[in-house]
């Protein structure tokens, strides 16, 4: 810009110079970001691409047929009672039976938390609530399972019949896990509404209650199954807090007190274990691969329901 | 925004060249290895390079310990020692496929590798026994290697019909991967078992023994190391678990610490195991962690489990 002031050239050849100059900007910056993105896709593929290579060998090379790694009963990789099986159903009933618990316990909690936010007391109820929730989000999983242990599963077994430790205990823990989660998403949807609604509705004599139940809620509930969706996601990759409280048996359980495993928990407990390339170990990766495809799915649902939610 | 752009980029760009850094690492470690391995052949006198050790957690405490000395002794300074957990399978793993120089395992890599195995050298640094520890309340002193064996199976599930008061047995152990497993099912049990149903698994031995001393009716099996108050050490077929009792033969459930290395060991590898092997570290540090020293040993045990004086 100076030089230009100094040295009044020809417009043409000035313009031209500009142009170059941005033009070249424009180019760096779109390689730049092409780089990145690039670098992205990169690093996504070829997780996919090493998970996937390492879980469907123990289809392909050591023989496991599919529909006995998905639905057999028995997981008994080590072979103590003669072949080894590789039955993951227990695991995956586990999965799913802790994060649908979960879920359903924080949804409610978290509903009422995020319309207290934004509906009911706005004022000091956000200030109030908004840095707590922030801060559950950040306590780190390992410190939530030691709670889980020392608190909730002592809890547990003085309550319930059995140990304390099983699907409960870990659906608990997960669920205070997975709060804040669905509340920031529910209450990001709540503040977003469109004000008219609210007051259209108080002008036509509705009770603040009738304007949460009947207005409110029913237009943001994609929104908040959005956040609950992704909270399950969140409790069904979690590994290391279940692994803790839920005893890792490798049986469908019989009731909410017994030992029962997860998927991740299963995974974090036996790798240190194996050997790389054997039999075991590529089953932990198809375990593995398990969980990498729930987490597309639950990404496709969340694409789902916003997509209803734009219309 | 004229200065923020700049700015962000170069962020990225160094996110972006630490990343890259940080997946060529493996690589540069092998290659820098490989590297101080030949210099140490022309210099003799003064061992340098680095010595990666992966592997057992069971053993962790240990090898860590020593490599902090053996770092401050003034004439291997230059070496610098790293220990890693993982497990015993992947320190096998990794050793045999030279990604580190020395693999600790809890038990014999023939029992877990196949013809791998064969490449291995094998160090015995420790032995560690093990115990079956009950809830304080289950009353207990003693149970024979038929009433663990019907305990673990899931023959027995009341304690009344081993002897003890009318309560449900707990069963708490270790992943059936699990060196410590392993050893406790090949010498105290004699058989392997399956994990039963309401069992419960746990991935430290720490955990177990804080769920043994707080479930009623709870049964576990510890190190040697981790034993104390909170849990009642129960007999093997009237032998108490004593440090004696495993060096003289007489309490048979115990398991070598081994460091294998792929080969034989580099110089500045073979100067650590040496360390380790030597009387200060072996009377010294392994004592004071819980284990045993080899040394202290009367009887020796193959792959195969034979017993030998």
């Amino acid at each position: 810009m100076k030089a230009m002031d100094e040295r009044p050239v020809q417009v043409g050849s000035a313009r031209s110079a500009r142009f170059k100059k941005h033009h070249a900007e424009d180019l760096a910056g779109r390689s730049y970001t092409f780089i990145c993105v690039a670098l992205l896709i990169v690093i996504i593929i070829s997780i996919i691409y090493f998970v996937a290579s390492k879980g469907l060998a123990t289809f392909f090379r050591d023989g496991v047929s599919l529909g006995d790694f998905l639905f057999g009963t028995t997981w008994d990789p080590e072979g103590n009672q003669g072949e080894p099986m590789y039955g993951v159903l227990p695991f995956i009933f586990g999965s799913f039976a802790t994060s649908l618990l979960a879920a359903l316990i924080a949804s409610p909690l978290s509903i009422c938390a995020s319309l207290f936010m934004t509906e009911i007391v706005p004022g000091w109820g956000k200030k109030l609530l908004q840095p707590v929730i922030e801060l559950l989000a950040g306590i780190p999983s390992v410190v939530y399972g030691f709670i889980g242990l020392t608190v909730v599963v002592p809890f547990m077994r003085n309550v319930f019949p059995g140990q304390g430790i099983g699907i409960a205990a870990g659906a608990l823990v997960l669920s205070v896990m997975i709060l804040p989660t669905i509340t920031s998403v529910a209450s990001d949807a709540l503040s977003s509404l469109p004000r008219g609604l609210k007051e259209s509705s108080f002008a036509l004599g509705a009770t603040r209650w009738q304007t949460i139940s009947r207005v409110i809620l029913p237009t943001v509930l994609p929104s908040i199954l959005t956040g609950v969706v992704l909270g399950m996601a969140r409790a069904f990759g979690e590994a290391l807090a279940v692994q803790m409280v839920i005893g890792n048996a490798p049986h469908i359980p019989r009731s909410l007190f017994e030992s029962a495993s997860t998927l991740t928990s299963v995974i974090t407990l036996d790798m240190g274990n194996t050997v790389m390339g054997s039999t075991h170990s590529n089953a932990l990766w198809s375990m593995a691969l398990a969980l990498m495809f729930m987490t597309f799915i639950f990404v496709l649902i969340v694409r789902l329901l916003e997509r209803r939610h734009r219309i | 925004m004229k200065l923020k752009k700049p700015l962000l980029m170069i962020c990225t760009l160094a996110l972006v060249v630490m990343l890259a850094a940080c997946g060529s690492k493996d690589t540069q470690g092998d290659s820098s290895a490989s590297g101080t391995a030949n210099n140490d052949k022309s210099s003799s006198t003064e061992l340098s390079g680095s010595v990666l050790a992966v592997g057992s957690t069971a053993l962790q405490p240990l090898v860590e310990q020593a490599a902090q000395k053996f770092m401050a002794e003034s004439q291997y300074s230059k070496i610098q020692v790293q220990v890693q957990g993982g497990g015993s399978g992947t320190g096998l793993t990794q050793v045999s496929g030279g990604q580190a120089d020395i693999g600790n395992s809890d038990v014999f890599a023939e029992e877990k590798l196949k013809d791998e195995a064969k490449d291995l050298v094998d160090h015995q640094v420790a032995v560690v026994a093990m115990a079956a520890v009950t809830n304080p309340d289950v009353g207990l002193d003693n149970l024979t290697k038929q009433q663990l064996v019907d305990i673990f199976t899931g023959k027995v599930t009341n304690w009344k019909e081993v002897g003890g008061k009318d309560e449900a047995i707990v069963i708490v152990n270790r992943p059936s991967s699990s060196g410590t497993r392993k050893t406790f099912e090949k010498y105290a049990l004699g058989t392997s078992t399956e994990d039963l149903k309401g069992s419960i698994q746990e991935e430290s031995s720490g955990t177990v023994k804080k769920i043994v001393s707080e479930s009623p009716g709870a049964i576990g099996y510890l190190a040697l190391s981790y034993l104390d108050d909170k849990v009642k050490v129960v007999k093997y077929e009237g032998v108490e678990a004593t440090v004696e009792n495993v060096a003289s033969g007489t309490y048979p459930v115990w398991a070598y610490e081994h460091m294998y290395t792929k080969g034989e060991p580099k110089p500045e590898v073979k100067a650590f195991l040496d360390y380790i092997a030597s009387d200060a570290v072996q009377n010294g540090d392994v004592v004071e962690l819980g284990y045993i020293p080899v040394s202290k040993m009367e009887v020796k045990r193959d792959v195969d489990g034979n017993i030998s004086k």
